[in-house]
């Protein structure tokens, strides 16, 4: 959308006509704003948005980059054990990756007026979310592998209509960030077919981590369509493009016979296919559960907030260190333009 | 393999997010020479999670513990500053080694600018910068003289590399404003038998770490 820029416009001398000149200028701008994301063209960082929709926007994206950087945490847990070279330097690279994620998308973020100082802080303060699955935590090596199927997968369900988000530099952060997680998650898929098709105990510890991970998995699309704040005007501004149920229902659709080919069950005794609808029905998921997490009353929300405070904390002079030596050094660089 | 493994052990810790980035792409590229150097040799695997403290032959520089961000990339210049010449040297050769140097040497150039540039930032960033670089510029300087004693089945001769290495460190401290330590490398008693399967204290523990899974389920596959 390129036809509203900017939007300043010229100050008009008398007051009375200055107000009445801003009113309409405002109902333009919506207008072509309802037109552009009605004509299903991006927004972009320059053109004109409501607040609400810039705010729902920061709130999104700066949970999303949150959950990629505590995200690291519960796999970084299980580097310096992988069981083989090769499992280590795909987890590595894993990690990595997600480090990746969260700049691309604070980057994203910051393209809305924001920083991601800013957005750090607002983590750590606990007044910004991350998803409620990085609560739980990996007991096994086979979790590893159930966060790469289950975990990456609800965010593939998830994230791969954001590619078509009506904000152009999140549709676009998450192009690249689809790629990587499919890889990610056919590793994760990968991981628990060695162990399923293992030792007896190898098989165990992949299908004790699938009953886990399970319905903390389904918890990642949301509390159901009829409890979700944001979700019918996020599918307005076609920031969403499916509700939460709706997710949730492709997501159980896919897995169901993707455990069937890894050979291990899903801990769910209603789950059947059904004719009708076409799809599965599936059992009740604990909302009382669901809300404990996003309150701070999970397993690992302490744990993993604090660790991050304590990189941050921890890092602090290595940052001052950068700054005063740019500061130091800003000097030198100017000569050598000069020069 | 010992100092990516190190290096892992920062996922999820480091100061800036961009260095989660460096720490883990420094750690990779190692784990892939190592994957390498151990797959002529043998099964990776088994070298990597069935041989005890005694039978691992890396330098005591690169089991040392993390520390805090100003020991690591001490620890890191040190290393890489050893790595290039010596993979520089292995790549023009035609050893065994001589593909896998060529491969490494890219990638240790990266990992000793990337060093370099953090020794000159904590050296002559702040005072207290300044003041941990050089107790971890002191502190390791005494594990440096390793690097430089003869290998069994090496072509090259480290001790050839050390006018390199010295000149290439002290030009990155003096830089940094950071003061060369004087102690004699060779020196004291902690400098250097790792290359005979003698290692530092913590050494074990990281192993004991590293290998605990592998060693629990003999015989299976991953």
């Amino acid at each position: 959308m390129t036809t509203v820029a900017g939007g300043t416009g010229s100050a008009g001398r008398d007051t009375a006509g200055t107000a009445e000149r801003a009113e309409e200028a405002a109902d333009a701008f919506l207008t072509a704003f309802d037109a552009a994301v009605a004509a299903d063209e991006r927004i972009e960082p320059r053109d004109w948005m409501p607040d609400a929709y810039r705010a729902t926007l920061v709130r999104q994206m700066a949970q999303h980059a949150h959950s990629e950087i505590i995200g690291m945490q519960p796999e970084a847990n299980w580097i310096t054990r992988a069981p083989s070279l090769r499992r280590k330097a795909i987890l590595m690279a894993k990690v990595q990756d997600e480090a990746g994620h969260g700049l691309y998308l604070y980057s994203a973020a910051e393209t809305l007026g924001t920083g991601r100082d800013e957005l750090l802080d607002k983590l750590h303060a606990g007044r910004q979310k991350y998803s409620s699955i990085f609560n739980y935590p990996t007991l096994t090596w086979a979790d590893v592998g159930a966060i790469g199927w289950l975990v990456d997968g609800a965010a593939i369900t998830n994230q791969v209509p954001l590619c078509r988000c009506s904000y152009g530099p999140y549709a676009r952060a998450m192009i690249r960030i689809c790629k990587e997680e499919s890889f990610h998650q056919r590793q994760g898929f990968e991981l628990l077919m060695s162990l399923s098709k293992g030792t007896p105990e190898q098989h165990a510890m992949a299908q004790d981590a699938v009953d886990r991970w399970w319905w903390p998995s389904l918890m990642m699309f949301g509390p159901p369509d009829d409890e979700s704040a944001h979700s019918a005007q996020s599918m307005a501004w076609k920031i969403k493009r499916f509700s939460n149920d709706e997710l949730r229902q492709r997501f159980v659709d896919i897995c169901v016979p993707q455990a069937a080919a890894l050979g291990l069950t899903l801990p769910d005794p209603a789950l059947r296919w059904n004719e009708e609808k076409g799809g599965h029905d599936y059992g009740a998921i604990d909302w009382a559960e669901f809300q404990a997490v996003l309150k701070g009353n999970g397993p690992c929300n302490e744990e993993r907030i604090a660790q991050r405070r304590a990189a941050h904390e921890e890092g602090a002079w290595v940052r001052d260190a950068a700054a005063a030596y740019a500061a130091k050094h800003a000097a030198d660089r100017d000569g050598k333009v000069a020069a | 393999m010992v100092l990516s493994h190190r290096l892992g052990e920062w996922a999820g810790h480091a100061p800036v997010l961009e260095e989660e980035v460096a720490l883990a792409n420094i750690a990779l590229d190692l784990l892939g020479q190592a994957r390498t150097l151990l797959s002529l040799a043998g099964d990776e695997d088994e070298l990597a999670y069935l041989r005890e403290e005694r039978a691992f032959r890396n330098v005591q520089l690169v089991e040392q513990p993390n520390g805090d961000f100003a020991h690591t990339m001490i620890r890191q210049l040190y290393f890489s500053a050893y790595q290039l010449p010596l993979y520089r040297e292995l790549a023009s050769g035609r050893g065994p080694f001589a593909p896998l140097a060529a491969k490494a040497v890219k990638e240790v150039e990266y990992h000793l600018d990337h060093a370099r540039q953090w020794t000159l930032r904590l050296g002559d960033g702040t005072e207290e910068s300044h003041e941990r670089a050089q107790r971890a510029c002191d502190a390791l300087w005494r594990f440096t003289g390793e690097l430089f004693r003869p290998v069994e089945g090496l072509e090259v001769d480290p001790a050839a590399l050390e006018a390199e290495w010295l000149q290439s460190v002290e030009d990155v401290l003096r830089r940094a404003t950071l003061r060369v330590p004087e102690r004699p490398r060779a020196g004291g008693w902690a400098a250097g038998a790792g290359r005979q399967g003698l290692h530092t204290e913590p050494f074990g523990r990281m192993l004991a770490e590293m290998q605990h899974l592998h060693r629990s389920h003999p015989g299976a596959t991953w």
